[in-house]
């Protein structure tokens, strides 16, 4: 240990702390912009470039960046004398000079980091006035960059590189104009953006939003011509209550279905049903390659990859077309409730596909870029017609003047209302293989399962692996949360190195309870352990808990598709992989 | 070289060949076969002499004779007159400006008389394509000594008492380096030289790589064996491509001679040596910039530690020094470390080599020891100011120093004094500065260059820098308050006190400097909407003497913009409004009726 003094506090601490650390263990918090640390990911991002959180250490020449400076023995440090403060504000008044100051209408207003520390530090007026740095904005189907607000902090190039390595982010140009862009300032649709949407999740200014879908929903369900139906994946339940103050973890379902309605949709229904169908697909297929494989079928595809998760489909079409035949072919719950809706549901209804809007509330940015593919539509129609982030969701639920803290709980809608407590956990990073594995269980061994709980396929490491025993036959199964251990399992599988039978993957670390469109976090990763243990508690307290019990997925195939994998499943719940590793064409 | 009688060395710096040096090379050496001299004369092309001013220079031997200015029609006559018949053309001697008499050779030149050439030992001496010329004066000997006579600790210590330091502008012990990078663990390490010399108006570096590359290639393989590194990286700019070129041409014939590659001089010892091109950002020369650039990363620093010495390239400790600083290198090990701790000031051991340039009679490159006075520099080597003005001020340490006056310049000069004065060593530009200089000009100056240098990564370089410009040209417009000068100091210390790397910690200095030398320039442009020097236009008024005004309309029919009103034999005006302050009627004026108000 060594001794050091902060603000005249003595204290001891581990070498290696960073001042910034060390004054935290101590009460002092120094305030920090471009510095965002994921403890729970062991993320860090401190390229000590914003200079708001200088200290003063006693015989340094100049100030020290707290984040990125370590202890010393000895080490003197003062963290709010005179000079650092003027410091800190003339630093923090630089950056706002080159920031536009439309927070009222901004879309990160209230939630902007900047915005903060503006407030904190006092500032009143903005000495330093001077040009201000332009670019051309760039909306994608499901991100839009206005880098006019980009603070240079660079932990959207460091999501995006370091722990996707996606790659499409990074610093362009010099100096004064120096901003964080995809290459040649190209707009991110030319790009391979999967649009996981982590750049977002970790903007602490309006640079990186959302494209904000609430206006087209508002006004479908002002139109009566329209029956308007709402779908909320699993994640979003156990976040929502976030934004109206909540502690991370608290369960708002009922609530969340009782404002939905008084919003006035006019079915509030679950993707969590989807959820159960996606496993009778995809449990299905998997169970079909691994008997093959076992029978010695030398053709068959092993692993066999999930494909749930849109961010992950666009990162492998970019990134490992040749693989295009591994992942499963099932469609995304979201899009086989789509498809369902829009057919099995419109015909119930009566009503024309063209009369029914189906709306998606998702914890995800590439949900909005999947709903709008062109595979997912039927003579232009799409089968979702909109899919809204969760932070969207409290938007509009705060402008129909909900109070939503006192809401009672009500219940979803039948029939694709109902779920498992399997299609629950598909919110989580473990969760979509564990729900496949109690299916797959009782259908290959035809035995009941007792045990439902896989707790060998729970947790926050990276990359995971795990042994399933079907009653003797011992079941491989790989799971990696965050695209570049995604990488490292596709490359392994390239490689041939692979001996997994299946492989889960999401895109986003945490799965979808820390998707790009969930209430943001600002570093704070205890924030996404409380969603996750949030989201295997609900499924504790299912009574149904596999997603073949559910009782009107078994009536859809009784009326409608007959078996998984048949022809029409295949038609509705199935769909084909593109290769898009060459750059899309230039059409600026 | 022993077989010829005489020697013509034609400067093949880059300044002379944009003055036709090649062509002057090619017309010598066929006047020289046309006379059938072949077997007596050699005529070679060198690096630079350093007296830019007057090139291109042709220097005979062994009589030390410097022609300057020579035009390829020259050769003729200089063949015809002094190889032939032994007189020296006396027309292309320097004149030595003060008594007006031809100087017959180089020893007796003032730009030289006070100069100590280590660092440009070899410049102008020596063809820098012909490694045997570099042999021949002791090239590879240093090498061959520290293999075979000396421990890696051993020439570590010899450079840590020679007291070398940092030629780049940083100016840490030298051997200090080598040491830290030789007491780290790897499975390999690297040398790597710093050349992205990114002053405006500095040389240094390109001139040595021109015109003595082999020192380098010596040196770095010396440091290899120190640390312990068998592969060594020329960080280049790509702008500098006859340094690049000779630096090839060199690493080729070392390589030939087995002086790179495995077991160099009988040991076991092997380097190898690689190039890499920068693409001319001022930023890449600090050196964890200059690492990543390497690594094909965006070029910008990070934060130390880790030093380049603890994890560099690829992650690998790396020493990286300039090239000036390596080309001393070999000299210390040959002369001993003694000798060279002779020469300098106390703290600073050794010669320095300037850039000189702006408003000075001998605009080049000199090298001088350590402890040299400005008034030395300027007035006996630099030959003076420019058309007989006076003095004003002298920048050095290029954009990122200080502008010191009259009242430094019997300052001996070396790292530490330099910085006592507010300004710095940096890499070694020297910019003379006379009376019709505006110092808030120049300061701004500097800043543009700033501004466009700075990679973006930290905030106050980013934005502060831009500020600073925006309110020193709001003063050079006369719209600037006593407001803004709190402003402008207020942001140049925030901006030295809070930025990452070194370019932002030094690049308020112009303005800081010339604030605390020139304070009542800045008043004359806020409060008098002056300026004294008359350089900022937009303070400038041309007026028209009533008086003296004829109404030839020779103003008015030469401004560009119809600024000029008044009928012919009339009295002219000059619409301020409308007036450009291009200076064109004030040029025309025969009558000296216009003038600047």
């Amino acid at each position: 240990m060594i001794n050091i003094k902060i603000d005249n506090k003595e204290i001891k601490v581990a070498p290696g702390t960073t001042v910034l650390d060390a004054a935290k263990s101590v009460g002092i918090k120094i305030p920090t912009l471009c510095y965002l640390h994921l403890h729970d990911f062991d993320i860090t991002n401190k390229p000590a470039g914003c200079r708001i959180c200088v200290v003063e250490v006693k015989g340094r020449r100049n100030l020290a960046p707290a984040c990125a400076t370590d202890c010393f023995e000895g080490m003197e440090v003062n963290t709010h004398n005179i000079r650092v403060l003027n410091s800190r504000k003339t630093v923090l008044e630089l950056i706002l000079s080159d920031h536009p100051t439309d927070c009222l209408i901004c879309p990160k207003s209230g939630s902007c980091e900047l915005q903060t520390l503006a407030q904190d530090m006092g500032i009143r007026q903005i000495e330093y006035q001077g040009e201000q740095s332009h670019y051309k904005e760039d909306t994608s189907p499901a991100i839009i960059r206005d880098v006019d607000k980009c603070i240079m902090c660079r932990r959207c190039e460091m999501m995006c590189n370091d722990v996707q390595t996606v790659g499409v982010l990074s610093a362009v140009n010099r100096g004064f104009m120096s901003v964080v862009a995809p290459a040649f300032e190209m707009n991110l649709d030319h790009s391979t953006c999967t649009y996981c949407g982590q750049c977002v999740a970790v903007c602490p200014t309006g640079a990186l939003t959302e494209v904000d879908h609430t206006n087209q929903v508002i006004r479908a369900l002002a139109d009566p011509s329209k029956t308007v139906i709402v779908q909320t994946a699993p994640a979003v339940r156990v976040a929502l209550g976030e934004e109206f103050g909540m502690d991370a973890g608290s369960i708002v379902t009922g609530k969340m279905v009782t404002a939905l309605r008084q919003l006035g949709f006019d079915y509030v229904f679950d993707t969590d049903f989807a959820a159960d169908l996606t496993i009778l697909e995809e449990g299905t297929e998997l169970l079909d390659r691994i008997t093959r494989h076992l029978k010695g079928d030398k053709t068959v595809k092993l692993p066999i990859l999930t494909s749930c998760c849109p961010g992950w489909v666009n990162f492998f079409e970019h990134q490992f077309p040749e693989m295009n035949d591994i992942p499963s072919t099932a469609r995304s719950p979201q899009q086989m409730f789509g498809a369902i809706a829009k057919t099995y549901f419109a015909e119930k209804l009566g009503i024309k596909r063209e009369n029914l809007v189906v709306v998606s509330i998702m914890p995800c940015l590439a949900k909005k870029y999947e709903c709008q593919r062109d595979e997912f539509e039927t003579n232009g129609n799409p089968d979702v017609d909109f899919a809204v982030s969760t932070r969207e969701l409290a938007h509009l639920i705060k402008q129909a003047n909900i109070d939503f803290n006192i809401l009672p709980d009500e219940d979803f809608d039948r029939p694709m209302g109902e779920s498992t407590g399997a299609a629950v956990i598909f919110g989580t990073t473990g969760g979509v293989i564990e729900a496949a594995a109690r299916t797959a269980y009782e259908i290959f061994t035809g035995k009941n399962l007792e045990k439902v709980d896989f707790k060998q396929l729970r947790g926050m490491e990276w990359i995971r692996h795990a042994e399933v025993d079907f009653d003797g036959t011992p079941i491989r199964i790989g799971i990696a949360h965050g695209l570049g251990n995604a990488r490292k399992l596709l490359q392994d599988i390239k490689d041939g190195k692979s001996d997994f039978h299946a492989i889960e993957i999401m895109a986003c670390p945490g799965g979808c309870i820390g998707g790009g469109g969930q209430p943001l976090h600002h570093g704070d990763t205890s924030i996404l352990m409380s969603r996750q243990k949030a989201l295997y508690t609900e499924d504790t307290h299912k009574t149904l808990r596999k997603s073949h019990e559910n009782p009107y997925i078994q009536q859809l195939y009784a009326d409608f598709l007959g078996k998984p994998m048949s022809e029409k499943a295949h038609h509705l719940l199935h769909t084909h992989y593109f290769d898009k590793s060459k750059p899309a064409e230039i059409s600026e | 070289m022993t077989q010829f009688k005489m020697h013509l060395l034609v400067c093949g710096g880059t300044g002379c060949r944009a003055s036709e040096s090649e062509t002057l090379f090619l017309s010598l050496k066929k006047e020289v076969s046309e006379k059938g001299l072949e077997s007596e004369v050699q005529v070679i092309t060198t690096g630079c002499f350093g007296f830019c001013e007057k090139g291109p220079i042709v220097k005979v031997m062994p009589d030390n004779t410097f022609y300057t200015q020579v035009k390829p029609e020259d050769a003729i006559e200089i063949i015809a007159e002094h190889v032939i018949k032994g007189r020296k053309v006396n027309r292309l001697l320097y004149v030595n400006p003060e008594t007006e008499q031809h100087v017959s050779d180089s020893k007796h030149m003032g730009f030289y008389r006070k100069q100590l050439r280590i660092a440009l030992r070899n410049c102008g001496f020596i063809d820098p394509e012909n490694i045997e010329e570099y042999i021949s004066r002791d090239g590879y000997a240093a090498l061959a000594k520290c293999l075979t006579e000396m421990t890696p600790a051993q020439v570590i210590e010899e450079m840590k008492k020679s007291g070398l330091r940092g030629r780049g502008g940083g100016g840490f012990p030298t051997g200090l380096k080598w040491e830290i990078t030789s007491k780290s663990q790897a499975d390999q390490k690297y040398v790597v030289c710093n050349a992205d010399e990114g002053d405006p108006g500095a040389f240094m570096d390109r001139s040595i790589l021109e015109g003595d590359p082999h020192s380098v290639i010596e040196a770095m393989a010396i440091c290899g064996y120190c640390i312990g590194a068998t592969k060594g990286v020329v960080y280049i700019r790509a702008e500098y491509p006859l340094a690049v070129e000779r630096l090839k041409i060199a690493m080729k014939q070392a390589s030939e001679f087995g002086l790179l590659g495995k077991n160099i001089f009988g040991t076991d010892f092997e380097f190898e040596i690689d190039i890499r091109y920068g693409a001319g950002a001022f930023v890449c020369g600090e050196e964890t910039a200059l690492i990543h650039s390497m690594e094909g990363l965006r070029g910008e620093p990070t934060i130390k530690p880790p030093f380049p010495s603890v994890s560099g390239y690829l992650e690998k400790p790396t020493n990286v020094n300039n090239v000036e600083t390596f080309a001393n290198v070999p000299v210390i090990i040959n002369k001993g470390a003694a000798w060279f701790a002779s020469i300098g000031s106390e703290k600073s051991k050794g010669t320095k080599v300037f850039a000189l340039a702006g408003k000075i009679n001998n605009v080049g490159l000199i090298e001088v020891p350590m402890g040299t006075t400005l008034r030395d520099i300027i007035f006996e080597i630099g030959g003076g100011i420019k058309d007989g003005k006076k003095f004003k001020a002298v920048q050095t340490g290029g954009p990122s120093g200080g502008c010191l006056t009259e009242k430094h310049l019997d300052i001996a000069i070396d790292f530490d004094s330099l910085t006592a004065a507010g300004s710095m060593m940096g890499s070694g530009g020297m910019i003379v500065m006379d009376e019709d200089d505006c110092m808030v000009s120049i300061a701004k100056f500097y800043l543009d260059f700033t501004v466009e240098e700075s990679c973006g990564k930290c905030a106050p370089c980013r934005i502060g820098n831009k500020r600073l410009n925006e309110m020193l040209e709001k003063i050079c417009e006369g719209k600037g308050t006593m407001k803004d000068l709190d402003l402008l100091r207020n942001l140049s210390y925030v901006i030295k006190d809070t930025s990452l790397c070194g370019l932002g910690q030094t690049s308020p200095n112009p303005v800081l400097s010339t604030m605390e030398n020139f304070y009542p320039e800045y008043l004359a442009h806020i409060v008098d909407h002056k300026c004294p020097s008359g350089q900022c236009k937009a303070l400038l008024q041309y007026v028209i003497e009533a008086e003296n005004c004829v109404g030839c309309t020779a103003c008015a029919r030469n401004c560009p913009v119809n600024a000029i009103s008044g009928e012919r034999k009339g009295i002219h005006v000059i619409d301020q409004a409308t007036c450009i302050k291009c200076g064109a009627c004030l040029e025309k004026c025969k009558f000296n009726a216009v003038f600047i108000k």
